[in-house]
């Protein structure tokens, strides 16, 4: 059944999505903001995640008390995520409660006091936050290689900032962020649930059509750079059990005309089953990783194709060899037709299972909304997916995955010098 | 609010009992062309003796490594073709495997759970592959100091129920245990007589109960299979765990023996539970989902609102027999174990002292009614949930959750609060950092 979604358009230029399901007696509300870490001023990375951590401890109308109190009373959640590119306001409540829950989220977003006491307060949470990442080799190795792929761009930087760029965000600068980048263009408010598709437009039209602010500036996207060359960093953890390597190179947009052959490429690379060709080299043949896998991270700019794997200090170099040795196979010699038919059955057959929840949808039709797919994109990804034919993946593959141009961060019990992953 | 629209998601289930011992449970959801199955095995951690520990996770590994009919080259893709998903875990009751896929493949999910009850392989060269690929999981695991402290506080609060080792086993046992221990443990325990099996879906419960007889009917029953039989004694003094490893943040803990959810107390416990730290439900599976409601909860006000902490939590998980009640604390930058554990204990000291007010209770009571609605909201936790609650107890005390939290009372709840938050009663967990 196509997700077919209610969509309108108020007059201060919010998109409504609102589709109506009844599995469970309970209402998803996502709201997305163009607000999200891209838009940390330089010096003061963690703005965003900061702003999400404030958002909604008080507002004009309801003190950060009377929230928590609104939303524990009826057992409804709501959390603020800072992304890349989106800042989004999630609530989960019962339908019944939806009348009550919506303008709350609204409210949320539109009048936050940015108190001063919640302000230090959830700093504080940002800081132990970004002091556990530093405890944590995965996100250290994380962090590290995203600045190493993206030296002069602002997807190098960390989305949480760092300790001194934290502490450098001011209130005032908390509500500057607020009243740059969050604004009616570029919002939209997802609802899915148990309530009625023309009840949603009317409460938003009611919560939201009163707020008019002009967005001034955008930021041009910057280009990316591909990378000429490899580079390899270690981060000696010698207190830990084991290693986290992160390997990358430069993906694709997600308006690239290569995005689906990339996404059933990846697919069959580091994904299908349990890690595709990779999961069957280092962790089914060589028993070397619990996990081994890879994401690739189409976004407005070209993310990251990034492999992940933990294994043994003394594995690190053979496991490295080992992703070399499967990018270069797949390089020289493609993916086999059996290969990326399974891949594009499954991502295919998958469909339904991802938009089987409330959650699930209203994800799915933010991000179609986000990069301009269409209402009824839902309906026409089969077909995007079943067209990638296997020299289209191969194609890719060969653009993509070059040794010769990748970032390889290792993070743990390793002390190897760099040129021995390099 | 309407407490009807709550009721309605109460699931109607179809119990049937196989010749052989296997119960089958069935719930039909027509809101997508959908089916999930879940095979559960009352085999977990607790089962396990001296130097095999963590051999029920490691057979559950096992278990995915190619059958008689399945061969081991085949097993990729068996249920990715249907666009489906397929995984397993393994804890303290239990050991579990799951396919969610179109409803085509309800034939196939059926085939390869009975495949998996029956005919696994266990190669040596299999075993020994999966030796290093546990000892990874196992060593990843080490990296976190939270689980380090979980473990730990975990293993100090038991002395006599095997509750007390971790599932994934002990390192020296994962080293040494033999292919012959993993196959016997898996001859031992997957037999029907010892399973319930769980579809829940687009699924026509006739047609789909004829397919299961088809699969598993000829499957022998095993022996009669002896449990656990070890009764934690009252723990008679406060115990304390207490890390000074290299490390950036603080880790606070503390567990309290509480009853199993079989036990008339288990249910005031989840009140108490909610007060403290906020309704966190009762889905093992995928419960994170939906983020607890907690920011009016007690120890969110007196340690997070303060500054003391950056986050605070509970854990009451149903399990067959007496567990843990954990509470949790990440130590703000800045802030110290100590000031934190006086506020939290105090606050403890002050729900035993003073009770909970009617108000709150009514409060609370909501936030655990919404949690049940949130955690069943797809077929895979519908089934999920059916089958956990029928391995440790009966499956009726998922379906029979609303009516029991309505009927929860402020005695009930004030008396457990005395009976179990006490002193003697809790195990101390500290992590602290030295750089």
């Amino acid at each position: 059944m196509p997700l077919n979604p209610l969509r309108r358009t108020l007059t201060n230029g919010i998109v409504v999505l609102a589709k109506e399901t009844r599995t469970t007696p309970s209402v998803t509300i996502l709201v997305g903001l163009r607000a999200g870490a891209y838009y940390d001023p330089d010096g003061r990375e963690g703005t965003a995640a900061l702003v999400a951590r404030v958002l909604d401890r008080g507002t004009e109308l309801r003190s950060a008390s009377d929230i928590a109190d609104e939303l524990d009373g009826r057992g409804a959640s709501l959390s603020v995520m800072a992304g890349r590119h989106q800042l989004t306001v999630t609530a989960t409540c019962l339908s019944d409660d939806f009348a009550a829950i919506f303008p709350l989220v609204a409210d949320v977003v539109r009048r936050p006091l940015f108190d001063a006491r919640e302000v230090e307060n959830r700093r504080s949470e940002l800081r132990t936050a970004i002091l556990q990442d530093e405890d944590d080799p995965g996100a250290v190795a994380v962090d590290m290689l995203m600045g190493r792929l993206y030296p002069a761009h602002r997807y190098g930087r960390r989305p949480r900032g760092t300790a001194q760029t934290v502490d450098a965000i001011s209130r005032e600068h908390l509500v500057e962020f607020h009243r740059t980048w969050f604004t009616p263009e570029g919002t939209t408010v997802v609802v899915v649930g148990d309530v009625d598709a023309e009840l949603v437009v009317r409460a938003s039209a009611r919560a939201f059509e009163s707020w008019n602010v002009t967005r001034f500036t955008e930021p041009s996207m910057q280009p990316v750079a591909q990378p000429t060359t490899r580079v390899a960093a270690i981060v000696p953890m010698m207190n830990k059990a084991q290693a986290d390597i992160a390997y990358a190179v430069i993906g694709v947009r997600r308006a690239d005309p290569d995005y689906y052959a990339g996404w059933v490429m990846n697919n069959a690379l580091g994904q299908y089953a349990l890690g595709g060709r990779l999961g069957d080299s280092i962790r089914e043949r060589q028993g070397m990783a619990y996990y081994v896998y890879s994401n690739l991270d189409a976004s407005v700019a070209e993310g990251p194709l990034m492999i992940r794997a933990g294994v043994a200090g003394p594995d690190v170099n053979r496991a490295v060899a080992s992703i070399d040795h499967e990018l270069t196979l797949v390089r020289d010699q493609g993916f086999t037709t059996k290969e990326i038919d399974e891949s594009k059955r499954y991502l295919v057959g998958s469909i339904p299972r991802q938009l089987e929840t409330d959650a699930g949808i209203a994800g799915f039709l933010l991000s179609a909304e986000f990069h301009a797919l269409g209402i009824d994109y839902d309906e026409r990804l089969p077909a995007l997916i079943d067209t990638v034919t296997l020299d289209d993946a191969n194609r890719v593959a060969y653009r993509l995955l070059d040794p010769a141009r990748a970032a390889i961060v290792v993070a743990g019990p390793y002390r190897k010098p760099a040129e021995a992953v390099a | 609010m309407s407490v009807s629209r709550v009721e309605l998601a109460v699931p109607v289930v179809r119990e049937t009992v196989l010749d052989n011992g296997l119960k089958v449970l069935v719930q039909e959801v027509h809101t997508a062309s959908l089916a999930s199955v879940w095979c559960w095995y009352k085999v977990g951690s607790k089962d396990e003796g001296p130097g095999l520990t963590g051999v029920s996770h490691w057979v559950e590994h096992m278990n995915f490594k190619g059958t008689r009919q399945i061969p081991r080259d085949q097993v990729k893709g068996i249920i990715e073709q249907f666009g489906g998903t397929w995984n397993g875990y393994t804890w303290i009751d239990q050991t579990t495997y799951l396919e969610t896929a179109s409803r085509e493949a309800i034939d196939r999910m059926l085939f390869i759970e009975a495949e998996r009850m029956s005919a696994c392989l266990y190669e040596p060269d299999d075993c020994e592959s999966e030796r290093t690929v546990i000892i990874s999981e196992l060593k990843g695991g080490e990296n976190d100091p939270e689980q380090v402290l979980d473990i730990d506080v975990t293993a100090a609060a038991f002395r006599v129920h095997p509750y007390k080792h971790p599932t994934i086993g002990w390192l020296s046992d994962v080293e040494t245990m033999s292919r012959d221990d993993l196959y016997h443990h898996y001859q031992r325990y997957y037999v029907p007589n010892n399973a319930t099996l769980v579809i829940v879906g687009d699924v026509d419960t006739d047609e789909v109960l004829r397919r299961v007889a088809h699969h598993f009917g000829s499957i022998p029953a095993g022996r009669t299979l002896q449990r656990v039989t070890a009764i934690e004694p009252p723990q008679p003094a406060e115990r304390r765990v207490h890390f000074r490893k290299e490390g950036t943040t603080a880790y606070w803990r503390a567990a309290y023996h509480v009853p199993a959810v079989s036990d008339a107390d288990f249910f005031p416990m989840l009140f108490i539970d909610a007060a403290l730290s906020g309704a966190s439900g009762l889905n093992l599976w995928s419960g994170h989902k939906v983020p607890t409601a907690q920011r009016s909860a007690r120890l969110y006000r007196a340690v997070v609102d303060t500054g003391l902490a950056s986050a605070v939590g509970g854990s009451l998980m149903p399990t067959q027999d007496p567990f843990l009640y954990y509470l949790w604390a990440t130590v703000a930058e800045g802030q110290t174990l100590r000031a934190v554990e006086d506020v939290v204990l105090g606050e403890v000291d002050r729900i035993v002292r003073e009770g909970m007010a009617e108000a709150e209770l009514a409060k609370v009571r909501t936030q655990l009614r919404a949690r049940f609605v949130y955690d069943a909201d797809s077929v895979t936790d519908i089934a999920h949930q059916l089958g956990y609650f029928e391995t440790i107890d009966r499956w009726q005390t998922y379906t029979e959750l609303i009516p029991r939290l309505a009927s929860v009372t402020l005695d009930q709840v004030n008396a457990a609060a005395r009976r179990y938050l006490t002193v003697d009663n809790r195990t101390l967990g500290w992590f602290e950092p030295c750089r």
